[in-house]
């Protein structure tokens, strides 16, 4: 089981050192929104620095959204999958398996370049920390949560559009959090109640979304 | 429904052909015997064992899509199959060399021909031995070198005790049972 887990996270880190699989996209994305977003609102940096946990949150929900579909869709088109389900290993810590190399390259690059990037936006100096921290807690949400629709549609040929309709509203608790977390540490008071949500928001989305996503490839067989 | 009271028994060192016109369910009734794909009654049975086997960690599927990504290598793929079926990465270059496929074990997928990448792909079945071989069109794309060579590997495996049901077009020249499948009629 534990060869499996390795396997597969070296097999993912080389073909997104190979082949990119969107990693770069989310993260371009993420920069390009973030840049252009004081041009767009202008010199009002008190309206800014208010704005700038939600910007980049939005950011980073959309970064990662935008990755989704190819986490396990080049696998199916290949019959990776198919292989995947002849294994002895369970098929729920195959795809955590999935879910967390895809989280190594798409979402703890948002995380740790947030707190530069924040300086853009003006964010309060007292919240680049937590900010990195809510983001380093929040994504490996964003991105669980977004496995179970990646798993749904995972034989539709262009099931990226369904895949963000479907993933959306459950991210949304973990978009509220996050930008709790940010936003009560810049006004310079405790974050620990959003940041225990939202952690715990994680923790349920890291052991629930794999055996969803796991009934969800094996219904998909057909 | 495609079909009914089909009733197919793999005993070890048995194999069996499957044939029948395009379109009869020879790949359905494959991968529903492999559980990638579901089915309205019947059952697939392991016999021996324990009584909760689940036939699909014993079984090679070998189908139209290879289990190979184009970014990796022929190596790379292959020992990614063998942590998944719980094989030694050690058997992957003598199983490539078998297959006559060591020349290009280093490059990567997207640059082989389709006969080579039948070769790799195939080369799993030795990479990881499991007693159970579903080889829905083996031949196809591979040279007659290679078609003599793959039933050569079949046989071998029956000899050893395994078995093997084999969907193809062209026989493969050895000893074995044939189902054929009919179609709509």
């Amino acid at each position: 089981m534990i060869r499996v887990l390795v396997a597969i996270l070296v097999r993912e880190l080389r073909l997104a050192a190979r082949i990119g699989a969107g990693v770069e996209l989310g993260i371009m994305f993420f920069l390009i929104l973030i840049s252009v977003m004081p041009f767009a609102l202008g010199p009002d940096q008190k309206l800014l620095s208010r704005l700038a946990p939600a910007i980049l949150w939005i950011a980073a929900l959309l970064a990662t959204l935008l990755g989704l579909d190819r986490l396990l869709q080049a696998d199916e088109e290949d019959g990776v999958i198919d292989e995947m389900l002849l294994s002895a290993c369970p098929l729920e810590v195959i795809v955590f398996a999935k879910a967390l190399a895809h989280w190594l390259v798409t979402g703890l690059p948002l995380a740790l370049l947030a707190p530069l990037l924040g300086v853009m936006l003006a964010i309060a100096p007292a919240a680049m920390l937590p900010l990195a921290l809510a983001l380093l807690i929040g994504t490996p949400a964003l991105t669980f949560i977004g496995l179970i629709g990646a798993a749904l549609t995972v034989t539709l040929r262009r099931g990226g559009l369904l895949l963000s309709v479907l993933v959306m509203p459950l991210t949304v608790p973990t978009l509220i959090f996050g930008v709790a977390v940010v936003r009560e540490a810049a006004e310079g008071r405790s974050f620990a109640t959003p940041l225990s949500l939202l952690t715990g928001i994680s923790l349920i989305a890291l052991v629930v979304s794999p055996i969803a996503a796991a009934a969800a490839l094996r219904l998909t067989r057909g | 429904m495609l079909f009914s009271g089909v009733d197919v028994t793999l005993a070890p060192g048995d194999l069996v052909t499957l044939t029948g016109p395009n379109g009869a369910g020879k790949s359905t009734l494959m991968r529903i015997i492999a559980g990638l794909s579901p089915r309205e009654e019947g059952t697939v049975d392991l016999d021996g064992g324990e009584a909760d086997n689940d036939p699909s960690t014993y079984l090679h599927y070998h189908g139209h899509r290879e289990g190979l990504r184009e970014a990796l290598t022929a190596w790379e793929n292959l020992a990614f199959a063998t942590a998944l079926y719980g094989g030694r990465e050690a058997a992957v270059m003598p199983a490539l060399e078998r297959l006559g496929a060591r020349r290009f074990a280093e490059l990567p997928v997207r640059v082989l021909s389709a006969g080579q990448r039948r070769r790799v792909a195939l080369a799993r079945l030795l990479a990881a031995p499991r007693p159970i071989w579903l080889l829905d069109e083996p031949l196809a794309a591979l040279d007659v070198a290679g078609q003599e060579l793959i039933a050569r590997l079949v046989g071998e495996h029956c000899a050893m005790g395994g078995a093997a049901l084999v969907a193809t077009h062209q026989p493969l020249g050895i000893e074995g049972r044939a189902l054929a499948l009919r179609g709509f009629q």
